[in-house]
């Protein structure tokens, strides 16, 4: 508990299969109904039963950047839960337990044991979920609640399953509770409520909102962790809002069936991960020559190849950028969060709208399957929408249509199959204004080099519509801090900590990979003191990018790459080590094995 | 709305096309004797008996040498990615099902690395047509074995003779669930003709896979080898509703190959039928952008 705002961090911990989304929903919906920020990372394997599972909530009543260095309270579902995470318990923390299957082990001082007698609160209910539902009833107790909010919602979630089971759940919650009242000590402060009430939703639910918003109507998808959400989202809600939701073969049908779609004026869009992204590849590069407008999103997760599926890692940047042969305009943003992820997927459309070519979104596994609280008056469900020079209505004159117009500003007015008066050939050979191929028989090296220019300056004026970064924090510090995407949340929270030990820090965070503010960053990197590269990668990615982009050489560097997300104070304590000469390249140990 | 069902009703009475409408911006570039020549006149003799306009039609292909086919064919065309012009299709198919959506590639294009699709492609029942100028040999590279390569032909990357058994176009379609199947006969223009009608009006996928040689490299599958060999499977009193007898006939290779209709299921369904989004609106790609307030309001309920 921090002093000074309300800020408690809960985890649950057990094996898959053994029921721990549920009791985490349950409390999830109290926060967020309450009015409260939260921020849950769930941190899992790729197993569908055995396994760790460690989903951790941080509620405060304040936005809540991460998931926080610790936990306050513990519910260990499993003895290997209690095994892993017992001695990282401080004192005034609570550890809920089983006590009928589970021994604590040895704890820190100050540490409140809570062990419930599942059996005898339950009269010996055989039901192996019982247990998650008393220990939701003892953290009524230990958190302030009113027990008759876990028993609305207890109501509402098992009402399906008949009156009887409603029952049975309520009584045990009752009698866990009623027990913690009788046996443990309560947190000082009882929660409290916010101003109102909050929506709450994962990156991935944030990504595919945001395409419905902007109006994709076709979207398809091969599955693939961690942006399977996207698929899932975007099926479960295809028919209300009519968009055409395909599972293909392939990544590489995925893709090229998106561009399909695309090329008849449809808003469009794919997500998948790395290695999906690698059969996507030449896609990619299809779009930009075709100059069709469509959006891929590449959800991160540890590589290489398989990798670790349900880890997390800013490892595909490079591979974002090289996706393709050849040498086109391409739009790649890195969003920070799951309310950034939402709005940039309309800004993304209108802008590969306007210019016509592939955009590219880079999430991971911390943005997408991270579940955040937002408030609800934050989420602009009616972007503007723009779709550049489109042409969709017969043409009424009997001008001829050149597709690629060798144009001033590269730009070619587009129009769509089954159009009268614009019938044309898109290809992904080179080919002239008029569709007609000059890669094969009729080759010829100046219309190659003005198809080339006039592809390349296509996006002459896109830094018009793209924001520059700018510094967070105050403008004179003693050291910047230097992020991209998801790292976000855990750097702005390592700032304020830094204050708070009389290092006064700021903080760069990087959205617009391509375009890249190459002036912009030069002239704020070079008036900056000590500059620190934070990244979750091993051999600093972005760094090497932003050196090839500016010229700028940056010795200090925080980097993780063991598939957990940085905790703010990893981030803090590699700034202090830093700071203090230990290092140049700071990598923290990650002690928490989930 | 951008199609006009009504003026163009009228246009059509008025303005009968003739199949060299049908011709692209520049001619073809195949070799002289290519089996395509003969593929893309019928498709042109085709367009014109179905009353069908170029702006109604995409042309979707890979690459190769029959994929070319798009910029020598007057409609609106995709010259895509090799083995990947059914994937781009159905997406340009589901997002337009006004469309006519022709589909034209090799042996290789479609059977090889595209494989996969072709088998998706077939189950999936999309509402389009797919022409291979199946020549067994891969031409614009300058001739390597394809996937219908005879077992034992000398190609450029098979000196000694291919170690590989021919895949079978037209089975494969028939077990992974395509509703039209036939083969044609690039040098048999009125043939191939009525069955491109027949495949353009079926409703589902249509595989029309022809025999189309390559003069160039394939010196085993030539007009005269050809030639005594093909038979019209119309005149075997063939049932094309009966999927084993069609299996059957189109495994026959030998003295004997047919072409023809070899199967049809009428009224199974399209992917465009069965899919609720399509039930009403037109294409999605003309439906007007963004949500409805009602549509906002559910999603935050959902999310509170």
């Amino acid at each position: 508990m921090n002093s000074d705002k309300y800020d408690f961090v809960i985890s649950i911990g057990g094996a898959a299969g053994q029921g721990i989304a549920a009791p985490g929903d349950v409390l999830a919906w109290i926060f967020v109904r309450r009015g409260l920020h939260l921020y849950t990372y769930n941190a899992y394997q790729s197993i569908i039963r055995g396994g760790h599972i460690f989903l951790t909530f941080r509620v405060s009543t304040e936005k809540v950047y991460n998931h926080g260095d610790k936990t306050d309270l513990l519910i260990c579902l499993n003895q290997d839960t209690m095994d892993r995470h017992l001695k990282h318990m401080e004192p005034g923390s609570w550890v809920i337990y089983n006590s009928d299957t589970i021994k604590p082990g040895e704890a820190q001082d100050g540490v409140e044991l809570c062990g419930i007698p599942v059996k005898e609160l339950s009269d010996n209910n055989r039901n192996k979920l019982v247990q998650n539902t008393g220990a939701l009833g003892v953290c009524m107790h230990i958190l302030g609640l009113d027990f008759g909010i876990l028993e609305d919602i207890l109501t509402k979630q098992f009402i399906r399953k008949g009156q009887t089971v409603v029952d049975e759940n309520i009584g045990v919650a009752r009698a866990a509770c009623d027990y913690a009242v009788a046996n443990f000590t309560p947190c000082s402060e009882a929660i409290p409520e916010g101003e109102k009430p909050q929506a709450w939703w994962s990156g991935n639910e944030a990504l595919a909102m945001g395409g419905a918003c902007a109006g994709v109507k076709f979207y398809a998808a091969y599955p693939m962790s961690p942006a399977t959400g996207v698929l899932h989202w975007m099926a479960k809600y295809a028919r209300d809002l009519g968009i055409m939701v395909r599972q293909v073969e392939d990544e590489i049908g995925v893709a090229t069936m998106a561009i399909g779609a695309a090329a008849t004026g449809t808003r469009a869009m794919c997500a998948t991960s790395g290695g999906g992204f690698a059969l996507m590849t030449e896609a990619v590069g299809s779009a930009g020559m075709m100059e069709i407008p469509v959006v891929m999103i590449n959800v991160q997760r540890a590589g290489p190849s398989t990798g670790v599926p349900t880890k997390t890692e800013q490892g595909d940047l490079w591979q974002m950028l090289g996706a393709s042969q050849g040498d086109f305009p391409r739009i790649i943003v890195a969003p920070k969060d799951a309310l950034d992820a939402f709005n940039t997927v309309p800004e993304l459309f209108n802008l590969v709208d306007r210019y016509q070519c592939p955009g590219i979104i880079i999430s991971d596994l911390l943005i997408s399957e991270g579940r955040s609280s937002v408030d609800p008056d934050d989420i602009n469900f009616h972007p503007n929408i723009d779709l550049g020079e489109l042409i969709t209505k017969h043409s009424t004159n009997g001008d001829e249509y050149l597709r690629y117009k060798n144009t001033e500003s590269g730009i070619s007015p587009r129009a769509v199959p089954g159009l009268k008066g614009y019938v044309h050939v898109m290809a992904t050979d080179e080919q002239d204004e008029d569709g007609v191929l000059i890669s094969d028989e009729f080759t010829n090296p100046v219309k190659r080099r003005m198809m080339v220019e006039k592809r390349g300056r296509k996006m002459q004026d896109i830094f018009e519509h793209v924001a520059a970064p700018e510094i967070e924090g105050p403008k004179e510090a003693d050291v910047t801090l230097v992020g991209w995407g998801s790292t976000y949340g855990v750097i702005h929270e390592a700032v304020e900590q830094l204050k708070t030990e009389g290092i006064t820090a700021n903080h760069l965070p990087i959205k617009w990979i391509v375009p890249f503010h190459v002036k912009e960053i030069m002239e704020i990197l070079s008036n900056c003191k000590k500059v620190i590269m934070v990244e979750n990668n091993y051999s600093g990615q972005f760094y090497r990018y932003m050196r090839s982009e500016t010229g700028l050489n940056v010795d200090t560097h925080i980097r993780k790459y063991d598939g957990e997300p940085f905790m703010p104070h990893q981030v803090t304590n590699g700034v202090k080590e830093i700071l203090d000469g230990e290092t140049e390249v700071f990598v923290p140990e990650h002690k928490i094995m989930v | 709305m951008v199609t006009d069902t009504a003026v163009q009703e009228a246009e059509r009475t008025v303005t009968k096309l003739k199949a060299k409408d049908f011709n692209g911006k520049v001619d073809p570039d195949w070799c002289p004797g290519c089996g395509d020549f003969g593929v893309l006149s019928s498709l042109q003799k085709a367009c014109v008996d179905l009353e069908l306009h170029p702006h109604e039609i995409l042309t979707v292909s890979g690459i190769g040498c029959s994929s070319n086919f798009p910029g020598f064919f007057n409609s609106y065309g995709m010259h895509t990615l090799h083995g990947r012009a059914l994937p781009f299709a159905t997406g340009a198919k589901l997002a337009n099902h006004e469309l006519t959506v022709i589909v034209t590639g090799g042996d290789g294009d479609g059977y090889g690395i595209g494989g996969n699709h072709f088998t998706h492609l077939a189950r999936r029942n999309v509402d389009l047509t797919y022409i291979v100028m199946n020549n067994q040999i891969y031409g614009l590279t300058v001739g390597q074995t394809s996937p219908t390569s005879e077992f034992g032909m000398k190609t450029k990357s098979t000196p000694f003779g291919s170690l590989e058994t021919p895949l079978n176009p037209i089975t494969a379609a028939i077990m992974n669930g395509a509703t039209f199947v036939a083969r044609g006969y690039s040098a048999d223009p009125k043939g191939l003709t009525d069955l491109l009608c027949q495949a353009i009006q079926h409703k589902g996928f249509s595989l029309v896979d022809v025999f189309s040689p390559c003069v160039t490299f394939n010196k085993d599958n030539t007009y005269d080898w050809f030639k005594p060999r093909v038979k019209k499977l119309e005149d075997e009193e063939h049932d094309f509703h009966d999927w084993k007898a069609a299996c059957e006939q189109a495994l026959v290779w030998g003295e004997k190959i047919y072409y023809g209709k070899f199967f049809q299921v009428e009224k199974k369904p399209t992917l465009n039928d069965l899919e609720p989004v399509l039930n009403e609106g037109g294409p999605i790609c003309f439906r007007e952008l963004g949500l409805a307030k009602e549509q906002a309001k559910k999603l935050l309920e959902d999310m509170m």
